[in-house]
């Protein structure tokens, strides 16, 4: 099997999470979408490290799950905001940008 | 007179101007005076609704005393040191050129300080008891105090620029107060044709003031009269010319003369002041004062003598044909100041019985329209004389110096009005026999329609509605006029016999001329007044001897034509208002279809655009995910057909 | 284990069978992810996805990151998940109506073309011989010493920048989710003493008094038969996910009882 393979399924993945992101309107699931991405993107960072033979693919992965972390941290504490005041968890529902 | 002087007469009327001291430094507090009056008026608003009247009038009385005491001050300098210069501050310094606000006091401008502020004392007077109960006493005698500052500032100032300040305000001022009643829109229209009328005329003198800053590089009267003899003739020429058409729209001459008529819609004292003893007469002073530049040139002088006899004819016949009592004496001032410009037209000859017929005609004209006034205010404001009649026994004070005025307009000696006009008219036959017989025509036709005047007015039966109560005025309005009577009575004699006011302009205008004629000058008297009495005669018959109708008859076509001014109205209306009206009416149109359109146009097409981009704008987070992704797509398109 | 490590290129066949059956599980979790209505399914589904490449990274040779992202993203981050859906209200499930005009098949086709340009890129590229992480390994004296001296030596200042991230994310999610107490804390008397002045100085029925079930959700059967929303949670009514019975009384419940659940 070639290595290569592992970098198809990491775009795939990225696609269906892009995808999630666009279609789903629970603010939750596109956090997960969001999540599916940045971890078909450290696969395929995981998977340079391997194709070039140094560890710094795999270092960056590691740095992407902590942001991602804390991201996810931050992400749900504004959820939970938004949904004590307005009762719902809904992305098309705080459309204030729109005057 | 000495030689040395003599010299500097020919060089045109120069005369020793000192420094203002003593007294003369309070020239100033001439024009200052009246000014704050009116400044108090109007700022001061309805607080002054109680005292404002009276200390307006106050005001001028101040000015006239002062003004009195100025005169006896001069009189008692010899006769080329009367004139004084008081320079106040510099007013536009420009590089090399600069105006300065300065006056002038000489015996030219004294004539008519006295003249304003006398008359316009009278007036104010008159008004306290005229204007009595109209609600807007108060800013009616604002407006008076200011022209009587800005005429003030007029005759006064030491140059052209400031002249053109002062005429500028009393070209304002007759606006504000034809336009008194401006409730009726017929009149408003009136201020509004006296107002553009104006403005014509005052184009010639901008276009005089630039053309002096070309030439002379000032607009001082000492640099321009001194610069006068070295210019061009053709500049002197337009200089000239340029100031007559200021004149002829200030004084309502010929062409510029219909809106006087429209003017009488003003109360009748700011007819009286304003529209009959001053303002108008400004053209005249204008010429007066100019006089070094007319005396250059011939041309000028000749097309001031036209516009003169053409006036006092035109005003004349027009004077015949109204039934309006103040339109008849309107078209009769129109006609005497016809004799004034033409007097001035006749240059060093003529000037001092321009000036000497311009006082005179001042007191007896402002006493007819006082009397005017008076008359209207017993008759519940009723104007057409064909209604009058039979009124000298109800308003014996109105008749008696209304009448003194009628004999002094007339020329009948030993009255005011003769000596001035005989000696204009002398003046003029002895520059031209037609010119002459022309103003001796305008004589008889005067006597006529002011003969119809008195006859229609005081005489003949009562031809008045019975409800009609004419009563005398109050003394607040006939003491002015007594005064004015009185002076119509004696004032040229005063002035004309023995020369006095003559050598009293003598430094202004330089000595007049002698001239010969080939029958003595007693019967030239003596045909003048005969004309005079042929036209009285002829309006006793046809006005006094024959019943008067209440209603005006048809009358002949020429009759019908004075009525309408000569169709003045109608040809400027078809020469100059209708074009501009297209005019006007095509650019509106374009300004809306073209300009707005565009404008309308791009801004619609931008807001289209807007309302259309703003869809993108939908608010919601994933539509702008969508646009994020179509980013990406295009970055990683872009990267991946560079890397082909 | 060791050799999956310190796999030469090209893949052992072992591994390639691994990757052909993991491979098929992530993809097909991952669109159950977007599938599933209700967000509890998809959190369940995105767990899978996660541990899949967990195996992925080990069989790369990326034993750390592997056991990192169990631990890290299924064992933490999934839990928070899960906890903040418990909290938003678990029963609810999403309408799959799409709302935004042309907006599902515009992210379709704009998605397809990402992952068209990129899988093109991908194939044209030419990669080296893939010699694996090992030789790194080696030469620091294992796969942990590797990453670690590779993080404090090299990555320091990343480390540390991610470091003030994640402190800082800890205490922003602390400030966005604290509620200030704006009025002081009744005491037990102060209650008391309003409970008596209320128009219901009794206690409140409990959930699933009279009921068919004595669930929170389920509101309990006034002696009319009708249902009282008080003696549900308001939070569960702030929710909607009240389980309203559809019973008039008691005598009707037991026939239907099997339907209930």
């Amino acid at each position: 099997m070639n290595p290569e393979n592992y970098l198809y399924l990491a775009t795939i993945l990225f696609v269906i999470g892009a995808v999630g992101v666009l279609v789903r309107r629970n603010a939750i699931v596109v956090f997960m979408c969001i999540e599916l991405m940045l971890n078909a993107s450290n696969l395929a960072f995981v998977s340079f490290a391997r194709l070039n033979g140094n560890i710094d693919g795999q270092v960056v992965a590691f740095f992407v799950m902590v942001v991602a972390a804390a991201e996810v941290v931050i992400g749900l504490a504004i959820i939970v905001t938004i949904f004590r005041t307005r009762r719902s968890a809904s992305v098309d529902d705080p459309n204030l940008l729109k005057l | 007179m000495s030689a040395a002087t003599a010299v500097r007469w020919s060089e045109g009327g120069s005369q020793v101007i000192s420094e203002a001291s003593g007294m003369f430094g309070l020239t100033w507090l001439l024009i200052a005076l009246p000014l704050f009056g009116a400044i108090v008026l109007l700022v001061g608003g309805r607080r002054t609704n109680s005292f404002g009247p009276v200390l307006a009038t106050l005001l001028v009385g101040f000015s006239f005393v002062l003004g009195l005491v100025l005169f006896f001050q001069m009189l008692g300098q010899p006769g080329e040191e009367r004139a004084f210069n008081q320079s106040l501050f510099e007013w536009a310094p420009i590089g090399d050129f600069s105006v300065d606000v300065g006056f002038q006091l000489d015996p030219l401008s004294m004539a008519f300080v006295l003249l304003v502020t006398f008359v316009g004392g009278l007036v104010h007077i008159y008004s306290l008891g005229y204007m009595a109960d109209d609600p807007d006493k108060r800013r009616f005698f604002a407006y008076l105090n200011l022209f009587v500052a800005s005429m003030l500032l007029l005759v006064l100032a030491s140059s052209y620029v400031l002249v053109y300040v002062g005429w500028e305000g009393v070209g304002l001022v007759s606006y504000l107060l034809i336009g008194f009643w401006n409730a009726k829109p017929a009149y408003a229209t009136a201020a509004k044709k006296a107002f553009v009328m104006n403005r014509v005329g005052d184009i010639g003198m901008s276009l005089a003031i630039m053309l002096m800053v070309t030439t002379f590089g000032t607009t001082a009267f000492s640099g321009v009269f001194a610069g006068a003899p070295e210019a061009s003739s053709g500049a002197l020429l337009a200089l000239g010319l340029l100031l007559l058409l200021a004149a002829t729209g200030k004084s309502a001459q010929l062409p510029l003369q219909a809106w006087l008529g429209d003017a009488m819609a003003g109360p009748t004292p700011v007819s009286a002041l304003i529209h009959a003893a001053t303002m108008v007469t400004a053209g005249v002073y204008l010429i007066v004062r100019s006089n070094p530049i007319y005396n250059l040139s011939d041309g000028a002088q000749l097309a001031v003598v036209l516009v003169g006899v053409l006036t006092l004819l035109f005003g004349a016949f027009v004077g015949t044909a109204k039934d309006d009592i103040k339109k008849a004496l309107a078209a009769s001032t129109m006609s005497q100041i016809g004799y004034m410009i033409l007097a001035a037209g006749l240059g060093p000859a003529g000037y001092a019985f321009a000036i000497v017929h311009l006082l005179t005609h001042g007191f007896f004209k402002a006493g007819l329209f006082l009397g005017a006034g008076s008359v209207m205010h017993g008759m519940d404001d009723e104007v057409d004389m064909r209604r009058y009649g039979a009124l000298r026994k109800a308003m014996p004070i109105t008749f008696i110096t209304f009448g003194a005025g009628y004999l002094a307009i007339i020329g009948i000696p030993p009255f005011s009005g003769f000596f001035s006009k005989d000696k204009i008219i002398e003046a003029a036959l002895a520059d031209n026999i037609w010119v002459g017989i022309a103003a001796i025509l305008g004589a008889g036709i005067t006597a006529f329609y002011m003969s119809r005047v008195m006859f229609l007015t005081f005489f003949g039966q009562k031809r008045w509605a019975d409800e009609t109560h004419p009563h005398e005025s109050p003394r607040s309005m006939t003491v002015p006029m007594i005064l004015l009577a009185i002076g119509s009575v004696v004032l040229g004699a005063v002035l004309v016999i023995g020369g006095r006011f003559v050598s009293w302009l003598e430094p202004v205008v330089g000595p007049e001329e002698e001239h010969d004629f080939a029958i003595p000058v007693l019967a030239i008297t003596a045909i003048i007044v005969a004309v005079s009495l042929v036209g009285v005669a002829l309006a006793y018959v046809m006005y006094l001897r024959r019943p008067v109708l209440v209603e005006a008859p048809t009358g002949s076509v020429l009759t019908r034509a004075a009525r309408q001014d000569f169709f003045q109205d109608a040809f400027n209306e078809s020469l100059f208002m209708r074009p501009g009206q297209y005019l006007t009416r095509f650019l509106v149109f374009f300004d809306n279809r073209v300009i707005d359109g565009f404008v309308n146009g791009s801004a619609a097409a931008i807001g289209g655009g807007s309302a259309r981009l703003r869809r993108w704008q939908t608010g919601f987070v994933r539509s702008y995910a969508l646009s994020m992704l179509a980013g990406a797509v295009l970055v990683v398109g872009v990267l991946v057909l560079v890397r082909l | 284990m060791i050799e999956l490590l310190s796999a030469a290129p090209p893949t052992s066949t072992g591994e390639a069978l691994a990757f052909w059956v993991l491979a098929p599980v992530a993809v097909v979790a991952a669109v159950m992810i977007l599938v599933s209505r209700k967000a509890v399914h998809s959190a369940l589904w995105m767990a899978t996805t996660m541990i899949v490449l967990a195996v992925l990274f080990i069989m790369q040779g990326g034993i750390f990151l592997g056991v990192v992202q169990v631990v890290v993203y299924t064992g933490a981050v999934m839990m928070l998940f899960l906890f903040v859906l418990m909290l938003v209200g678990v029963d609810a499930s999403d309408s799959f109506v799409e709302t935004l005009r042309a907006q599902r098949v515009a992210a379709i086709l704009l998605a397809l073309g990402v992952g068209g340009m990129l899988i093109a890129a991908i194939s044209r590229a030419t990669f080296p011989d893939a010699p694996g992480v090992g030789a790194a390994n080696d030469a620091a004296g294992g796969h942990v010493e590797a990453i670690a001296e590779a993080i404090f030596t090299r990555y320091v200042f990343t480390f540390e920048a991610v470091s003030v991230v994640l402190i800082t994310a800890a205490v922003g999610a602390m400030a966005l989710t604290h509620r200030e107490r704006l009025t002081p804390r009744k005491l037990q008397a102060e209650l008391s003493v309003e409970r008596m002045r209320s128009e219901h100085p009794t206690p409140y029925p409990s959930p699933g008094v009279y009921a068919q079930h004595n669930a929170v959700d389920t509101p309990a059967l006034l002696p009319d038969g009708t249902a009282s929303d008080a003696s549900v949670p308001d939070e569960l009514r702030r929710q909607g996910t009240v389980r309203h019975t559809e019973l008039e009384g008691i005598g009707e419940s037991d026939a239907d009882e099997g339907d209930q659940r």
